[in-house]
């Protein structure tokens, strides 16, 4: 008489059916569902993540129009865009000469001053300070501007240039240059 | 742990307990778990800080959702529905002073655990993972606490978002992205107050669960003890009612009135003038300072002048703390019998507090100096100090007993003196 079909009847279908390897049918199943089941557990996961990103409507209100008829030589203006402020500096000679003379200087994060602005007259920057999001100080004129005649950072002493740029304390990078354009000689659009 | 043997409670034979019990043995669960459970006799009132705990969490979730009901998570709305919360609604100034009051009395009385924890060995073993559960909570109620700083909208409130939640953005490649995440924006602004005022509510929860894990976990092998030596057997324990829970609530009274003198008499010495006023993201206050139960935190953040090595040097000194049953090289437990270490943990006390003390202060010049030097102190302690006193030092000689040095070691007086946990 022929043996009973011992894989079937004690273990049940598919468990039995062993390849020489050990491996099962089954064993497949489970990898392949676990897999499935994960993935859509990742994507939907991610669904949830995504949403504490930026949304569309935030995104959307990025610009911010500016009239710099009114600042005259040596002042500065502040300007909120996307909800941080934007330091517009009138530049006087003296400072501009300042932060051209200071290309060659030994800065912790080099960039000629020709590279920051479009005009050199205006200096256009966002006002956070690169080390922990602080607001310098340096745009009222009773403000201290720091060792270097630009702004300084009270929260853990970052000292930035007429160009914006870091030259003493933790902040790691210059201030940086928002995109603006000129949409005529006297009016800036930033983002 | 020796085994006890059980003796239920009168209650227990009631018939409607027995029924309830043979369902749900929440019946059995409480007098296995509080009332007849065994604890060391010896335990001192540093052994209360965990039930205090406990209390300042309930007191926390309940007077937080009483604000709650009149609080309003908006960046226009905030500020003004605190002054409301403190000017119009019935007792409001109440519930908002013990919530402010309470989130310091919670961090005092965390920290006295902790020290605690450190004084007397407990994160040794087989209390390890008991050591994690608490590091959890402490990491979870940092969170829970900074988030709910933020929530009345000052400048304080406000600046701190910002720098705290900028400090991501010091890791390479994905912290810009990690940060604008974090905000929901460019800056910290109405997603992000929604996102905390969210989180605040669900934190605390989330800590409550960890409490039960601790828990847990300190059932397994039972209280350690100032002695820091094992329970041999049953004339080393007392019932933990009415014995425990008579200290305990007798601690509770004296902290209580601690806590009513802030509630009452004193309600913004722990807390900062700047945030009383409005959020303003065009200016900073010229002096940033976190809350003063974070300030040995910030004063590593700011000992290094690299932004990246701030950060991971303030994360790693908690980090740290998640190794230290390994980094602690000594099988004694209790300082009581490690002179040396004794000396090292009074100087790390000292070392904590200076960190605090420079964490308030301006980073330069003296502060900045003292904050530097005690951040090296600080890892040398667990990295340095720790590893070789377990080498060096000569703990003395331990007890052989918990019972021995209270009774004068006869075993004979002993199951007659302390109602011990004696054989049914
Ligand atoms: C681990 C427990 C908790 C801690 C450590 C904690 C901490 C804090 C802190 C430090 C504040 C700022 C207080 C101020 O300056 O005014 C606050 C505010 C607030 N918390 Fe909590 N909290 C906890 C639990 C809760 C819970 C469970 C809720 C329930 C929803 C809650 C709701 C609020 C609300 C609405 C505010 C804003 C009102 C105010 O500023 O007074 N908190 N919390
Ligand atoms: S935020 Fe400016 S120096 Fe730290």
């Amino acid at each position: 008489m022929a043996q009973p079909d011992s894989t079937t009847t004690a273990m049940g279908e598919g468990e039995g059916r062993k390849h020489p390897d050990g491996t099962t049918r089954r064993d497949f199943l489970y990898l392949a569902s676990a897999a499935f089941a994960g993935t859509g557990a990742a994507l939907t996961g991610w669904a949830f993540i995504h949403s504490m990103n930026p949304a569309a409507d935030v995104l959307a209100l990025a610009s911010t129009e500016v009239n710099l008829q009114p600042i005259a030589p040596g002042q500065a203006i502040t300007v909120t865009w996307r909800g941080k402020p934007v330091f517009v500096r009138h530049r006087t000679a003296e400072e501009i000469a300042k932060a051209k003379a200071d290309d060659s200087a030994a800065l912790p994060d080099p960039q000629p001053d020709s590279r920051r602005v479009q005009r050199e007259q205006w200096l256009v920057l966002l006002g956070v300070c690169t080390h922990l999001g602080c607001v310098p100080l340096g745009q009222k004129p009773a403000d201290s501007k720091g060792d270097y005649g630009g702004w300084f950072c009270p929260c853990h002493g970052s000292h930035y240039d007429t160009s914006g740029r870091i030259r003493r304390g933790p902040a790691p990078r210059n201030l940086e240059v928002p995109t603006y354009s000129f949409v005529n000689d006297s009016n800036i659009r930033i983002g | 742990m020796a085994k006890y043997d059980y003796v239920p409670s009168p209650f227990m034979a009631n018939s409607i307990v027995k029924w309830v019990d043979h369902r749900l043995p929440i019946f059995s669960m409480i007098d296995t778990q509080l009332i007849k459970y065994p604890a060391p006799r010896n335990l001192n009132y540093f052994w209360n800080f965990g039930s205090l705990a406990g209390v300042m969490l309930v007191i926390m979730i309940l007077s937080g959702i009483f604000l709650a009901m009149n609080y309003n998570p908006s960046t226009a709305g905030a500020f003004d529905s605190v002054e409301r919360i403190m000017r119009d609604v019935n007792y409001g100034w109440l519930i908002r002073y013990i919530h402010m009051n309470g989130a310091s009395m919670f961090f005092i009385v965390v920290y006295i655990h902790m020290f605690r924890g450190l004084y007397y060995g407990s994160y040794k073993y087989p209390r390890e993972i008991l050591w994690w559960l608490g590091l959890l909570i402490f990491l979870a109620m940092m969170a829970t606490a900074f988030m709910g700083y933020v929530l009345p909208w000052g400048q304080m409130s406000f600046w701190g978002a910002t720098v705290i939640t900028n400090l991501f953005s010091a890791f390479p490649i994905v912290g810009e992205s990690i940060v604008l995440w974090l905000w929901g924006g460019f800056s910290v602004d109405n997603p992000t107050l929604n996102r905390f005022f969210a989180l605040h509510y669900l934190l605390p929860f989330v800590i409550a669960g960890l409490v039960l894990l601790h828990l847990w976990a300190l059932h397994v092998h039972g209280s350690n003890n100032p002695l820091g030596i094992d329970a041999k057997g049953p004339q080393d324990k007392i019932p933990f009612h009415p014995y425990y829970t008579a200290k305990d609530a007798f601690g509770l009274a004296v902290f209580l009135i601690f806590y009513g003198y802030f509630v009452f008499f004193s309600p913004y010495t722990l807390g900062h003038p700047d945030n009383w006023i409005p959020a303003n993201p065009l200016v900073t206050p010229p002096h940033i300072v976190p809350e003063w139960y974070f300030l040995p935190f910030y004063a590593i953040l700011r000992a290094v002048p690299d932004k990246l090595g701030g950060v991971l040097l303030m994360f790693g000194s908690i980090a740290i703390l998640f190794l230290l049953p390994w980094l602690d090289t000594s099988r004694v437990r209790s300082a009581r019998f490690r002179p040396v270490y004794k000396v090292f943990f009074w100087l790390f006390v000292v070392c904590c507090l200076a960190l605090g003390w420079a964490g308030a202060m301006p980073a330069e010049g003296v502060p900045l100096f003292v904050g530097q030097v005690a951040t090296i102190w600080y890892f040398a302690h667990f990295l340095v100090i720790l590893p070789l006193l377990g080498w060096f030092e000569r703990p003395l000689p331990l007890p052989a007993s918990i019972a021995e040095p209270i009774l004068g070691g006869g075993r004979a007086g002993v199951m007659a003196a302390g109602k011990p946990m004696e054989k049914a």
